[in-house]
């Protein structure tokens, strides 16, 4: 029996005549609806789920609104979580960093779980303070050096590196900073003399050259380099001189650019990072990450293996 | 539309169920299983098998926080998951296999919530009585008797359902140890909140819930109606044999045994056309036997319905109503529906092989066979040890003062053996390469047991190496049990600085 909207009051819900099953009694256009009752527990399943939602939206940040959202009045934050977690992890570690802001690093073996903790600390700050020079991979680019080479201008032992670390290479800030000048040439000598010690410089690293010219650079280069970069070119830690006779340049060793560093010299500043920049167990932890990258020297007194 | 006083009630309470005892061979199948697969869940984690003294010694363990997977002989590591992803797809074939083949019997046989609830039932009856005693309780007024009866049912549920969610947390810790913590106030939270979260949901689904489970919550049932067809053996009821249903008199009834009793013979009962002598009526005297039994709570012979969930126990009901009326068996039974027409002419049915083996059964069996013994492969070839080589890709080579070229690796090594071990590494190419370990003078590294070690291994070539100056030079990195000889390899390129 299909509901009559003329039949005031039908005695019983309106029945499919087809199926025999109870209709809702909603009709469009003649098409009408079979009533399938949903289980009561499910109504009340999802007024619980309105109830949460409501509680939710009250206690916790819910509502965007003009410059924030709604605080909720549990004061929940996902920062203040996130602090908190810093915090404690912070607090987890308070120990091994006094550690190893004390730590000898030179006595310290690869397996030592102090060295690890260096080691992966230290690869947190390098990424964060150093890798915008150096590169992520610590590869360096022209003018800032890769770390991971076995080339070091103020020494590779792994306190070196702290050193460097801390006080920085000619900056104003820190008294101990590493300091050398190299003089810009291009009032002291002619070109033509540049370009013979260019050409003795290209000699040094066994390349292909001009011999007559290079027999003449290496009087000037006895003359005026060898003070810093020693008599046979191999540098001078002390000064931060390179190492002339490898095949790393910083600056790059084809003659244009070596033409460039002579005229002009080159001054390349690192800031320091020791405290305030950084703490103590920082500087230590990012030396120890350097050191272990592949080009970390073997201190004298001790021994940390090197590659 | 019609005014809103007509408008019928859009929920409905659920309709309470008393199924009653039934006894036959689905039944006894049914106890069977239930005894089997509850048992396995509560004594599995109990269950020791030794591997030595640096692993645990519980044959199953799904140990998440030292990330490893112990199943007897057999342990998975984090990277080899696709074990497990392997078996949950065959599990998942396996499921559709056996629902075109059988219809829903996942659900009426082996379903955690049909057994369950099949337990919880049978704790019911043996508390409360069967059907009519539970009828008439639960019409009763809530006297003493009935708050007796109640709160023991409810308290015996309850300690199956602990028992459940206890069960439960056993595989993930040392199951010994974790009861004595457990009973000492000293586990971890999340195993009682685990406890509590299934306690829960095992006392309320196989208590109250039931059906309403499978019919409003569980998706399962509406994919398997994609996965059957008129082939699919399914619980059915022969209506061209039981109709028009009716209370048989005798006369009726002595006439349909003798008059048929050839034919009955024969085998093909089922396709017996109406005979006159049984006074117009069908075998089915409409005894209700079927509805009662019914842990659905429906009539299986308005048809097939969603609700069902082919648990079996009205073809058990049935049988037992047509042996005492001297009926043949099968008035509700196993069928596939492309028989009807058939039978219904008075032809045999196809064999039940040939409703089986069609195009779609055949095809899951062969992808879940594929795919069980590709995993089965892939287990056997796995060695003791294993390394991965990552290069290090920035940069992608450095320059050493003296000219020559080194590549860096990060090679995760592992042990999975159950005793620490030396591994040597080495490598192999065609041109000559020197291989050196970070932090090591020799080329030998100790790994822990069944643990992993993260290596940094540097390869490097002389400037006069041809590897040097190549863009590219494939290498082989190889790591060797010093104790075992075992040996695994990965290969790798090499970079070398390409002349411009
Ligand atoms: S149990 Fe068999 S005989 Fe009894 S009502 Fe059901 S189908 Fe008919
Ligand atoms: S109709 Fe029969 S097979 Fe289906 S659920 Fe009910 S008793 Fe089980």
């Amino acid at each position: 029996m299909t509901a009559d909207p003329n039949d005031p009051k039908p005695a019983k819900p309106p029945v499919d005549d087809v199926t025999g099953i109870e209709t809702t009694g909603h009709s469009w256009d003649g098409i009408e609806e079979l009533n399938s009752p949903l289980p009561r527990w499910w109504l009340w399943t999802f007024y619980a789920t309105v109830i949460w939602g409501i509680a939710y939206t009250v206690a916790y940040p819910a509502w965007p609104m003009i410059d924030r959202a709604t605080t909720g009045i549990l004061g929940y934050s996902t920062r203040a979580e996130v602090a908190a977690d810093i915090a404690a992890f912070e607090d987890a570690t308070a120990e091994l960093s006094a550690q190893l802001a004390r730590a000898d690093l030179t006595a310290l073996e690869p397996d030592d779980p102090l060295h690890r903790y260096a080691v992966s600390s230290g690869a947190a700050v390098f990424r964060t303070n150093c890798s915008q020079c150096h590169g992520s991979g610590a590869a360096g680019a022209r003018g800032y050096p890769n770390l991971l080479d076995d080339d070091w201008l103020w020494g590779g032992t792994v306190e070196q590196i702290a050193y460097t670390v801390r006080h920085g290479i000619r900056n104003e800030q820190d008294p101990d900073a590493r300091w050398s000048q190299m003089p810009a040439y291009r009032d002291l000598l002619t070109p033509d003399e540049i370009a013979q010690t260019v050409e003795y410089v290209v000699s040094l690293s066994d390349r292909p050259h001009e011999t007559a010219q290079a027999a003449q650079g290496a009087e000037i280069f006895a003359d005026q380099c060898s003070a810093c970069h020693g008599e046979a070119g191999t540098g001078m830690r002390e000064m931060g001189a390179p190492n002339l006779t490898d095949a790393i340049w910083l600056y790059g060793g084809d003659r244009e650019a070596l033409t460039a560093t002579i005229a002009n010299a080159r001054f390349g500043v690192m800031p320091p990072w020791g405290p305030p920049r950084l703490s103590e167990a920082q500087v230590q932890a990012v030396a120890a990450y350097v050191h272990q990258l592949g080009g970390g020297e073997a201190s004298e007194a001790s021994d940390v293996p090197a590659n | 539309m019609t005014d809103a006083p007509q408008t019928p009630a859009l929920f409905a309470p659920r309709e309470p169920i008393f199924p009653r005892r039934v006894t036959g061979p689905f039944r006894r199948l049914k106890w069977w299983i239930m005894g089997v697969t509850l048992g396995i869940y509560y004594l599995l984690p109990w269950l020791r098998w030794d591997r030595g003294p640096n692993l645990p010694d519980q044959a199953v363990l799904a140990d998440l926080a030292g990330r490893r997977f112990f199943f007897f002989w057999i342990e998975i590591w984090p990277h080899e998951f696709y074990f497990i992803a392997g078996l949950l797809i065959m599990a998942g074939l396996g499921l559709f296999l056996f629902t075109s083949a059988l219809g829903r019997v996942w659900c009426g046989y082996t379903c955690p919530q049909t057994v369950w609830t099949d337990l919880f039932i049978l704790v019911e009856r043996w508390i409360e009585g069967d059907r009519n005693a539970r009828l008439r309780l639960w019409k009763a007024p809530w006297d003493a008797r009935k708050w007796r009866l109640r709160i023991t049912k409810w308290a015996v549920w309850l300690l199956i359902a602990v028992a459940t969610g206890g069960a439960w947390v056993f595989y993930f810790t040392d199951a010994p140890r974790l009861a004595v913590d457990l009973v000492t106030g000293q586990a971890a939270s999340v195993a009682y909140a685990s406890i509590g979260v299934l306690t829960a949901t095992t006392f309320i689904f196989g208590g109250f819930m039931r059906e309403q489970v499978c019919n409003y919550m569980c998706p399962w049932p509406r994919i398997q109606a994609t996965m059957m067809d008129a082939d699919t053996i399914t619980v059915a009821y022969r209506d061209w044999r039981g109709e028009p249903r009716g209370k048989h008199r005798k006369g009726a009834r002595a006439a349909a045994t003798t008059g048929t009793a050839t034919a009955y013979d024969t085998g093909q009962a089922n396709a017996l056309p109406k005979d006159a002598a049984t006074a117009n009526l069908g075998d089915c005297i409409d005894c209700m036997a079927c509805v009662n039994v019914c842990p659905a709570g429906i009539d299986i012979r308005d048809g097939q319905q969603m609700e069902c969930i082919t648990c079996a126990l009205c073809i058990d009901a049935c049988d037992e109503v047509m042996d005492k009326i001297g009926k043949p068996r099968g008035l509700i039974d196993y069928l596939a529906l492309s028989d009807a027409p058939r039978e219904r002419a008075g032809q045999p049915p196809i064999p039940v092989w040939k409703h089986v083996l069609r195009p779609r059964t055949l095809l899951y069996t062969a992808m879940w066979g594929a795919i069980g013994l590709g995993l089965m492969f892939a287990l056997f070839i796995r060695s003791d040890i294993e390394l991965t080589v990552s290069p290090v890709r920035n940069p992608t080579f450095v320059t050493q003062s003296d000219g020559s070229i080194r590549n860096i690796y990060d090679v995760r090594l592992r042990n999975k053996s159950g005793d620490d071990r030396d591994f040597r590494m080495s490598l192999t190419a065609d041109t000559p390469l020197r291989i050196d370990l970070q932090g090591s003078e020799t080329l030998s590294v100790n790994v822990p047991a069944d643990s992993t070690k993260l290596q940094r291994v540097y390869v490097t070539a002389r400037p006069q190496d041809p590897a040097a100056t190549r863009d590219r030079t494939p290498l082989r990195l190889w790591v060797e049990d010093t104790e075992t000889g075992d040996r695994a390899s990965s290969s790798t390129t090499f970079n070398g600085k390409a002349t411009p």
